[in-house]
């Protein structure tokens, strides 16, 4: 037993020191601000390593935690990750609960993570769909991390970017309706300001693009997805139009060092 | 006794001035040899990440050489599986091409493999809309296609019918719709300012978007309204380049490298492909 200790302690450095040097090396070239994933493939994982129902997003969760130091040790300064779709609702009780039972736990990692290293974790999501503890909960983290800006990790929960263009849509509208109703009364009969209040009660695209939820970050510089999937499933294509769209043959919980360099 | 004091304090000013001059000597060789240290360090990196980068790119030349004798092959018709398409799952095509990238003759040389394989709707895709320019001119030299419009029953059409799209109809569209709606929204005379509320659903954004004349394409298609099946890009890298985001949440991406070095075993090989998905939609 010690013998088996000391043997993983032993590999657990040297693949620690392996990875830095490798990262030290990767940082000569240049390195992508702003990553995203498509965690996709748990449940096939677990059908093939013959694991039990759920064990697959237990292992997706520890793999994306793995990324998210990755993420931070190489120099990237944004990772976000697709956690849980709206169309994921659609999934049977007892899987969605054990994706929200995972969700807690992760933010319980993060929030000891971000004691030690300046990481400003996001929730980006109609969060309202999420139950009352679980929101409480992301907005305290959200909150307790705010002031950090030299890491950036945005979990996207109860999100799909159609729902975010909608959302983004009704907020300026409201936006446009306040200054409507409140201020724009109040300018002079003008013509050339009547011209210019009609400019000001337009949506423009920037008014869309900042009541986004994903308006915390810049757009991708590259998204990945897993699972030898080539879609991207209603996730950040309104964001992603100058992304890079990598796709990898290997299921989510198995994404290494290796597969980052090499993306 | 005097000069004996005298003698030790010279001595030992000296031996301080000798120790101060060993030190400064010491320590500039200190930082020239770490000046030196750190650049033969950062040599060395830069040797190993550009031995990396070209490790990868042999790798990436070599599949790319297997994928180019694939598509021969294909292209032939000597990989059986390939011969059989189910082009019938295929009900919408869009193609993304490269705005520099985009020669017309090459655009009706892919319109007509496309016509020869039995794809009925297709979308061009320029983000800069010189396909959108010349539009007139592809249809007058490509046969086998009329510009598709808006109350076409599309469903058994002889000729294939095609669509037209740049950057200015997505996320510009979007904001266009937004108006729309915005508008309908003042008329409601509707006051609520809850953050809570919902005030649209993602279907009332899909009629404004019809509204704006942006969604040719309706639920004659299958039950999904305008959205492609499958996109192809055409371009240096795998990139929609800013396809109207509303239309692509559930499309097949596949990269067919440029648009000049197209194969047509890689287009039959991307469609075989497409064809084998299973998508669960989020299930």
């Amino acid at each position: 037993m010690d013998k088996e200790y000391f043997l993983t302690k032993v590999l657990s450095y040297w693949s620690s020191l392996i990875r830095k040097v490798v990262f030290c090396v990767l940082r000569v070239g240049p390195i992508p601000t702003h990553i995203a994933v498509i965690m996709d493939g748990n449940r096939r994982y677990a059908k093939r390593k013959l694991l039990e129902e759920g064990a697959g997003h237990d292992a997706g969760a520890m793999a994306l935690l793995n990324l998210i130091i990755y993420c931070y040790e190489l120099g990237v300064k944004y990772i976000t990750a697709y956690a849980f779709a709206i169309d994921n609702f659609r999934r049977k009780p007892s899987e969605v609960q054990k994706i929200m039972d995972l969700l807690k736990e992760c933010m319980t990692v993060l929030a000891k993570i971000a004691k030690h290293h300046p990481i400003k974790v996001n929730f980006a999501g109609n969060l309202e769909l999420l139950n009352a503890e679980l929101r409480d909960e992301a907005r305290k983290l959200m909150g307790a991390t705010a002031e950090y800006s030299k890491f950036v990790v945005t979990i996207c929960v109860c999100y799909c970017c159609t729902d975010d263009i909608v959302h983004s849509v009704e907020e300026s509208c409201r936006e446009k309706h306040y200054y409507h109703s409140y201020i724009g009364d109040s300018h002079d009969d003008d013509k050339d300001d009547d011209d210019k209040d009609d400019e000001r009660h337009m949506i423009k695209l920037v008014d869309i693009e900042k009541n986004m939820y994903m308006a915390v970050t810049p757009d991708p510089d590259i998204l990945i997805r897993t699972g030898d999937e080539h879609r991207l499933s209603n996730f950040l294509q309104w964001q992603t139009c100058h992304s890079l769209l990598a796709s990898l043959s290997t299921d989510w919980p198995e994404i290494g060092v290796w597969h980052l360099v090499k993306v | 006794m005097k000069s004996q004091k005298w003698s030790s304090s010279k001595m030992e000013s000296e031996r301080r001035v000798l120790s101060f001059f060993i030190f400064k000597w010491a320590s500039c060789y200190d930082a020239l040899l770490l000046m030196g240290g750190d650049m033969i360090v950062n040599i060395l990196l830069r040797l190993t990440w550009h031995l990396l980068h070209v490790t990868i790119h042999l790798c990436y030349f070599a599949i790319n050489i297997a994928n180019a004798l694939e598509s021969h092959l294909i292209s032939k018709g000597l990989l059986r599986r390939y011969k059989s398409l189910h082009i019938s799952k295929l009900q919408y095509l869009a193609i993304v091409i490269e705005s520099e990238d985009c020669r017309t003759s090459n655009v009706i040389e892919l319109l007509q493999w496309l016509a020869d394989l039995g794809v009925k709707h297709v979308c061009l895709y320029d983000k800069e809309g010189i396909l959108k320019k010349s539009k007139d001119f592809i249809l007058e030299k490509f046969d086998g296609a009329t510009l598709f419009q808006e109350n076409d029953v599309l469903l058994d059409q002889p000729l294939m019918t095609l669509e037209f799209a740049s950057f200015s109809d997505g996320k510009e569209a979007v904001a266009k719709a937004a108006n729309v709606l915005f508008m309908k929204y003042l008329k409601s005379g509707s006051t609520s300012s809850c953050q809570g509320d919902q005030i649209f659903t993602e279907s009332q954004m899909g009629e404004a978007l019809k509204t704006v004349g942006l969604c040719y394409l309706s639920d004659l298609l299958g039950g999904n309204g305008p959205e492609p099946d499958l996109l192809l890009v055409y371009g240096p890298a795998r990139c929609h380049l800013g396809f109207p985001a509303w239309r692509i949440r559930y499309t097949e991406i596949q990269h067919m490298g440029p648009l000049k070095s197209m194969k047509y075993g890689s287009l039959i090989k991307a469609i075989y492909k497409f064809t084998m998905v299973q998508q669960n939609y989020g299930k």
